[in-house]
């Protein structure tokens, strides 16, 4: 067969390939009560946390005949503020929503972002997912309380692992905790690992003293006696896991890690109520309860003005904590 | 035993056998683009999947990990443009063995091994998977590191004629590494306050911004004084004498790319450098290793295959993913519900065991299917230069720009790929800048991880028995010139070896 044959087809089939994910659905305007050509924007990496919250919710939207033709993709970089520039930028898109979470605050900081969460519009706060403080099951501490006590007798040795990067969700937690137990949050030891998988592993090893992440990844360990939980971060105890919670183990914090949807600034009041009531419609829905079920998250809606004055707390809360680091 | 057998029942019907084959062919169709690597190429197709029950998914899965690292390699060798990080050690020696009208050869070298590593790779996931399971945690950052200060013992091998046009080219990709947000402490370094920089630059883009459109941009500069010269397309099977010089590189492979694929933060691509380095110390053509040395494509090959079976292992025995693609296949068997983990081989052994056969599977897929193809995708090569050139640089762009959908990411390419035509200009080799950029931040990070687990004290980094072994390694390569002098001479004095390399014509 001649070349020029075998470069058509190779052009052919990079063009059916290459053009369907470049190609984005025309806008329509949406009737009665299905939302239609809805963008929702993951501003970290396919697989994130935002990432499946986000296909999570499309998916349990489509399924209770909510939403036609989302579109979910991603725009990662920076901790997220890449995808929440783009965001600030569609000023008036009514169209576009973007996933987020509480990383995102405190990447505004570490990154230097020029644009803030508060530059948005708040959808809806979605779900929680709460941290929890574990060690190894041959480590030396079995209570929060002796944890505590070595690690402030010594903390440069008593290391702290966790699966994000300084200003992310697990690197808050320990902050809190030690400025919670009279600790200087300068003087903690806090490894950064690439993810709470990779921190796992240290964890299991006994390489790092402690470690702070979500307890997601964590629970089949945790059920095969693995790994020892000394403490849980939220303000409930956690079904299924034997720990006390912080307060109720002497330490006076409550942090948990939540995730929830913005939308473009200057939209309309009508598409604004538009896309709170359609996450409020989401959350009655059995696909999403279910959905919350499988991936181990607690429901925390909280719809549109309720979301703004939480995000402003959560900004306010961990604009201090990276201070005191010298971060923001 | 007995259940593999079982998983091989599993998977041999006819629906997961057309979903492995879909996989395949989907995994090697996207891998051949640039930046969009097996992580994106699953997470797109996640849902695809949503209606399929698991074990049909899953199968799909594993045929497009596999097809996708091949797929990689393709471009790699035929285009100078790797279509993603663990292929990027292939162009070194797969493009110029096309340029000599040996890419068939080097297409069927990349093929077979990619086959040897995964097969044996997977066998070890069969033999070996509780004893990794518990072993994988052990390797922490001083051991990492002690490899990494290895690998760049290893480099100087790699710096070409001039040792310091080699040093200013590892040097220059040393601070292509740097850039981004520090993962330590969160300051930025060499940001210039761009967003989009505070991720640092990826490896990939590097790499086709300094083969593919450098190269490019010198062709484009010269074309017009040299004659026309069509590439020659050359035999398309590999000789007797090829296959004397791949079967060790295959079979070396696996040992060294499978367990950086089972160790957290292990990879493809420093097994696959390392695999390279090995193969040119072992091999009797030293003289054609960046001219086109087979060796340099069987063994790399082998290697990141193997390192993807590792991958497997703690992915489904710890629930600890250790690189993107395994992060992403986490995130798919939650969706189905299913927690990887200590636990998993006993509540889902049907479905884990379906899906090692069907990895047997994808991979004899996989051959059979780029093994024909080989001599086809070579001949791609007998367009004109001027068409063949603009073709790369149309698909680098479109690589760069897949990674993150950003304009930003194009420019950059640009401005690397005329870095990469000053490189050629001055005749600064541009294989130990790639080197610098991969091995640069890995280091970094696993040293000042080591200092910060001991709390400062240098102590820290020799404190485990693994690390202690590979400094004494690092001991022996960096004085045994040294002692060769002290010991009695056997056989006349050997000129100290000289390793005369070109990296591009």
């Amino acid at each position: 067969m001649s070349v020029k044959v075998w470069v058509a087809v190779a052009t052919a089939l990079l063009a059916v390939l290459l053009v369907p994910p470049l190609l984005t659905p025309g806008a329509d305007s949406g009737e009665g009560s299905q939302v239609r050509a809805l963008r929702v924007l993951v501003p970290n990496s396919p697989g994130g946390g935002y990432d499946i919250t986000a296909r999570t919710a499309a998916k349990a939207m489509e399924d209770a005949d909510l939403l036609r033709n989302a579109e979910v993709f991603n725009l990662p970089g920076a901790g997220g503020t890449v995808g929440l520039g783009r965001t600030v930028g569609e000023r008036g898109n009514g169209k576009l929503i973007m996933s987020m979470g509480l990383g995102v605050v405190g990447a505004v900081y570490t990154n230097k972002s020029p644009n803030s969460l508060l530059d948005t519009t708040p959808i809806a706060k979605l779900i929680e997912e709460p941290d929890i403080v574990v060690v190894a099951k041959d480590s030396p501490y079995t209570s929060m309380q002796q944890l505590v006590d070595a690690w402030k007798a010594n903390p440069g040795t008593v290391t702290v692992g966790g699966g994000s990067a300084p200003g992310g969700p697990d690197h808050l937690a320990p902050m809190l905790i030690a400025k919670a137990v009279g600790l200087q949050p300068k003087s903690v030891n806090y490894i950064p690992f690439d993810g709470g998988g990779e921190l796992l592993a240290s964890v299991l090893g006994g390489k790092v003293a402690f470690g702070v992440s979500g307890v997601g990844e964590y629970r089949d360990q945790i059920q095969a006696g693995t790994l020892r939980v000394l403490a849980v971060t939220s303000k409930d105890r956690i079904q299924g896991i034997d720990a006390p919670t912080l307060k109720q183990a002497g330490v006076d914090v409550e942090f948990t890690n939540w995730r929830g949807i913005v939308a473009p600034p200057g939209i309309t009041q009508t598409d604004r109520d538009k896309l709170v009531d359609l996450f409020a419609r989401l959350q009655k829905t059995p696909q999403w309860a279910e959905a919350l079920q499988r991936n181990g998250w607690t429901d925390a809606f909280a719809p549109g003005d309720q979301f703004r004055t939480f995000l402003e707390n959560e900004n306010k809360r961990v604009a201090t904590v990276l201070k005191d680091l010298g971060l923001a | 035993m007995e259940q593999l057998l079982d998983g091989f029942a599993t998977a041999l019907t006819p629906t997961h056998l057309l979903f492995a084959a879909i996989g395949v062919l989907l995994g090697t169709a996207i891998g051949v683009l640039p930046g969009i690597g097996p992580a994106m190429a699953v997470a797109l197709l996640l849902p695809v999947t949503y209606g399929m029950e698991p074990t049909g998914a899953f199968i799909m899965f594993a045929g497009i990990y596999y097809g996708g690292m091949f797929g990689g390699s393709t471009t790699s060798i035929l285009l100078n443009t790797p279509g993603e990080s663990a292929a990027v050690v292939t162009a070194f020696e797969g493009n110029p063995m096309a340029r000599k009208g040996r890419g068939s050869q080097a297409l069927a070298a990349a093929a077979i091994g990619h086959f040897t590593g995964g097969i044996i790779g997977t066998i070890l996931i069969v033999l070996l998977a509780p004893f990794v399971a518990k072993h994988a945690i052990d390797i922490g950052a001083p051991d990492l590191f002690a490899i990494m200060v290895l690998a760049f013992i290893a480099v100087t091998s790699v710096l070409g004629a001039s040792r310091i046009r080699g040093v200013a080219s590892l040097l220059i990709g040393l601070t292509l590494g740097l850039v981004g947000l520090d993962e330590m402490t969160g300051q930025q370094r060499l940001t210039f306050g761009s967003l989009h920089l505070a991720d640092g630059i990826d490896v990939v883009v590097v790499a086709v911004a300094l083969f593919a459109v450098g190269e490019a941009l010198w062709v484009a500069a010269h074309l017009r004084r040299k004659p026309f010269e069509p590439i020659p397309v050359g035999r398309p099977w590999l000789s007797r004498g090829d296959l004397k010089r791949t079967w060790k590189p295959w079979l070396r492979g696996p040992v060294i790319g499978f367990p950086f694929g089972a160790i957290p933060a292990g990879g493809a691509e420093i097994p696959t450098f390392l695999s390279y380095v090995t193969e040119k110390r072992l091999s009797k053509h030293k003289d054609e290793f960046g001219k086109g040395a087979i060796e340099g494509v069987a063994g790399p090959e082998s290697t990141a295959s193997a390192s993807a079976a590792g991958t497997l292992v703690t992915m489904l025995t710890l629930g600890l993913p250790t690189t993107a693609t395994a992060a992403v296949m986490l995130a798919a068997f939650q969706t189905y519900g299913i927690q990887p983990g200590p636990l998993l081989f006993q509540r889902e052994s049907g479905l884990v065991w379906a899906l090692i056969a069907s990895l047997f599977i994808g991979l004899t897929l996989l051959l059979v299917l780029n093994l024909p193809l080989a001599p086809l995708w070579a001949k791609l090569l007998r367009i004109p230069r001027p068409y063949l050139y603009a073709g790369i640089l149309f698909f680098a762009s479109v690589g760069a720009y897949a990674v993150n959908a950003d304009v930003f990411d194009l420019m950059l390419m640009f401005v690397i790929g005329l870095l990469g035509f000053g490189m050629r200009r001055y005749g600064l080799p541009v294989l130990p800048a790639i080197i610098g950029v991969i091995l640069g931040p890995a280091a970094e990070q696993q040293m000042r991880r080591s200092l910060q687990l001991s709390d400062g004290s240098l102590i820290g980094l020799v404190n485990s028995p693994m690390a202690i072994i590979v400094y004494v390694v690092v001991l022996v390569i960096v004085f045994f010139p040294l002692i060769k002098r002290l010991l009695p001479k056997p056989t006349p004095p050997a000129a100290p070896a000289v390793e005369r390399e070109k990296v591009d014509a």
